[in-house]
């Protein structure tokens, strides 16, 4: 993506972002409440088309006003918001092929094969034995952790190469944070992309290659995981946090 | 499917069967003399689909996350809409795919108000309600129509005739529509988006569904089955009447809720419509016949509403 804009009304939110994702990487999507982080990641994942910019997928220039979240998923980008993945009130294997539901005739939906793939989607991707979960599981029952899995696991199945996780570990225990890390690191060893949105660094810092960091709108710093430590990627957000802080009282 | 899940399906089922059935009996005994003949379920075929048909397309639109008040409004119109077309052209066929035609078009402008234009539907469509009353009022000059004519053809013997002189058509077309509606609802592309629309909209956009679509093709779903009952109505009084409907607003959310659907949407039971618009349809004549006066029928119905939506508010909390 090019110099991606986007306003809201008057308010600019972000004012000429480049973002490039690589093949197999994780990339590290870092910045303080407010920096642009979900808007960036809208814009990606075909929920608001940018005010102004340009965004090429495999090379190929896609026309803003083309770009939806239908056809980023065409595209192979899938996108797993932590409230908005699942339906709670619905059983697993609903909410693994809403919108892509296997139909036969007439459009009635193919069950057996819904849930079958449901279960081979939960054994395979995601490594839940038993365990009490099954298919027809509602997901009111599941973890948060769990539920990660499943929208992850989803994205997964089908193929995309690129994966946005936007606050996976929001709100989630020591242990189903573990859980959601080992799922990102399962997209990575599985030859596809992910970009990472978190102001959690310790989790951000465990499982990226790279680092892009953005303050009120704009790439402020990018940095591969070797050039430096947790400790130093936390010092250089802090210092960000705190100018645009100074720059509002400005 | 996981044990928990199992016991939340089917224990609402089961307990729902378990109070229809108690209640069955204890009207037996308090009246054996109505209850242990069959003239009164024949009774209840007769008079009960029209309810039950209404609460199967409330169910799908309260699964949706949206409430429709306007059915009785609609059925009274499409009554008329179908008396006067067959009185006007002389084809009974014409005259029910007019009404069908007028019930899905109120329909579709519910789900329009609600969607596009953003209004709770429950405020469109009680202006709605209003609006096609008065409407229907205001065309038909108060004046009810005879439909004496249709007795006795091929489509009245097919909508609400006897089946082997016993068995009213009208209870078939109730069994076949709930059956059709779940099988759309559990088991149809459409019903996936409906169930994900009522339970969590941004989930079904973020998937590609579009919940304005699906919204407001279940408000015309609706307005078809509310003008399929209105017409069913008709032909069974061979009379349109200009108040036709105006007491089943009331019977049917209570059948419905009664049923174990909920007010949040996302979640539905067809079979408990079904169970519940017998139970509710059954009362009224079984607490005549037991011997209590009929002041009594709201009392009961208050009891049996709210002890039933607590249990289901209970069984759903638990899990």
């Amino acid at each position: 993506m090019k110099n991606i804009h986007k306003h809201f009304g008057g308010v600019i939110a972000l004012r000429g972002v480049d973002f490039t994702v690589g093949d197999n990487e994780v990339i590290g999507l870092i910045g303080d409440n407010g920096a642009g982080k979900s808007t960036l990641q809208k814009v990606l994942s075909g929920l608001y088309p940018p005010t102004k910019g340009e965004i090429y997928i495999r090379g190929k220039k896609i026309h803003p006003r083309n770009y939806s979240v239908k056809k980023a998923h065409k595209l192979g980008i899938e996108t797993v918001f932590q409230e908005k993945a699942l339906g709670e009130k619905q059983a697993l294997w609903r909410n693994v092929f809403l919108g892509r539901q296997p139909v036969g005739k007439l459009g009635f939906l193919d069950v057996d094969k819904a849930k079958s793939e449901t279960d081979r989607i939960m054994k395979e991707f995601l490594g839940f034995t038993g365990a009490g979960i099954s298919p027809e599981s509602m997901v009111s029952t599941l973890s948060g952790g769990e539920r990660q899995g499943v929208a992850i696991g989803r994205a997964m199945y089908f193929e995309a190469d690129l994966i946005i996780l936007d606050e996976p570990t929001n709100a989630l225990s020591v242990k189903e944070i573990g859980k959601v890390l080992d799922f990102i690191r399962e997209i990575k060893n599985r030859g596809k992309s992910c970009v990472y949105i978190s102001h959690t660094i310790a989790h951000i810092y465990e499982v990226s290659d790279r680092f892009v960091i953005l303050d009120k709108g704009r790439v402020v710093d990018r940095r591969d995981k070797g050039e430096l430590s947790e400790e130093e990627l936390i010092d250089e957000l802090t210092h960000h946090a705190a100018q645009s802080e100074s720059g509002v009282n400005e | 499917m996981n044990l928990l899940d199992k016991a939340k399906t089917y224990n609402m089922q089961l307990g729902l069967t378990f109070i229809a059935l108690l209640i069955l009996v204890l009207f037996m005994v308090t009246a054996p003399g109505t209850f242990l003949k069959p003239r009164i379920y024949i009774s209840f075929l007769s008079t009960t689909p029209f309810i039950g048909i209404a609460g199967l397309g409330l169910t799908l639109v309260l699964v949706s996350g949206e409430i429709d008040l306007s059915f009785t409004a609609v059925m009274a119109f499409a009554g008329f809409v179908f008396a006067a077309t067959m009185g006007f052209t002389g084809s009974i066929i014409l005259g029910i795919l007019a009404g069908l035609a007028a019930g899905s078009v109120v329909g579709m402008l519910n789900g329009l108000l609600v969607t596009l234009i953003g209004i709770p539907s429950i405020v469109v469509t009680l202006g709605m309600q209003f609006l096609i009353r008065g409407a229907t009022n205001i065309i038909a000059a108060g004046r009810a129509t005879t439909l004496t004519e249709i007795a006795g053809t091929p489509l009245y013997n097919l909508l609400v005739g006897e089946i082997n002189g016993i068995i009213p058509a009208q209870a078939i077309w109730f069994l076949v529509l709930a059956i059709a509606i779940w099988l759309l609802l559990f088991r149809h592309r459409f019903g996936d988006h409906i169930l994900f629309s009522g339970d969590n909209p941004e989930t079904a956009k973020m998937m590609g569904v579009s919940v304005t679509k699906t919204k407001i093709l279940v408000f015309v779903v609706f307005g078809l089955l509310g003008a399929f009952a209105g017409i069913l109505d008709s032909f069974r009084l061979r009379t349109w009447w200009p108040t036709m409907g105006e007491g089943y607003l009331m019977t049917t959310m209570a059948a419905v809720f009664v049923g174990g659907t909920s007010m949040f949407g996302g979640e539905g039971t067809i079979y408990g419509t079904f169970l519940g618009a017998f139970l509710i349809g059954s009362l009224e004549a079984g607490i005549v016949a037991a011997g209590l006066s009929g002041f009594w029928t709201r009392f009961i119905y208050g009891i049996l509403i709210i002890i039933a939506v607590t249990v289901h508010t209970l069984l759903r909390r638990r899990s």
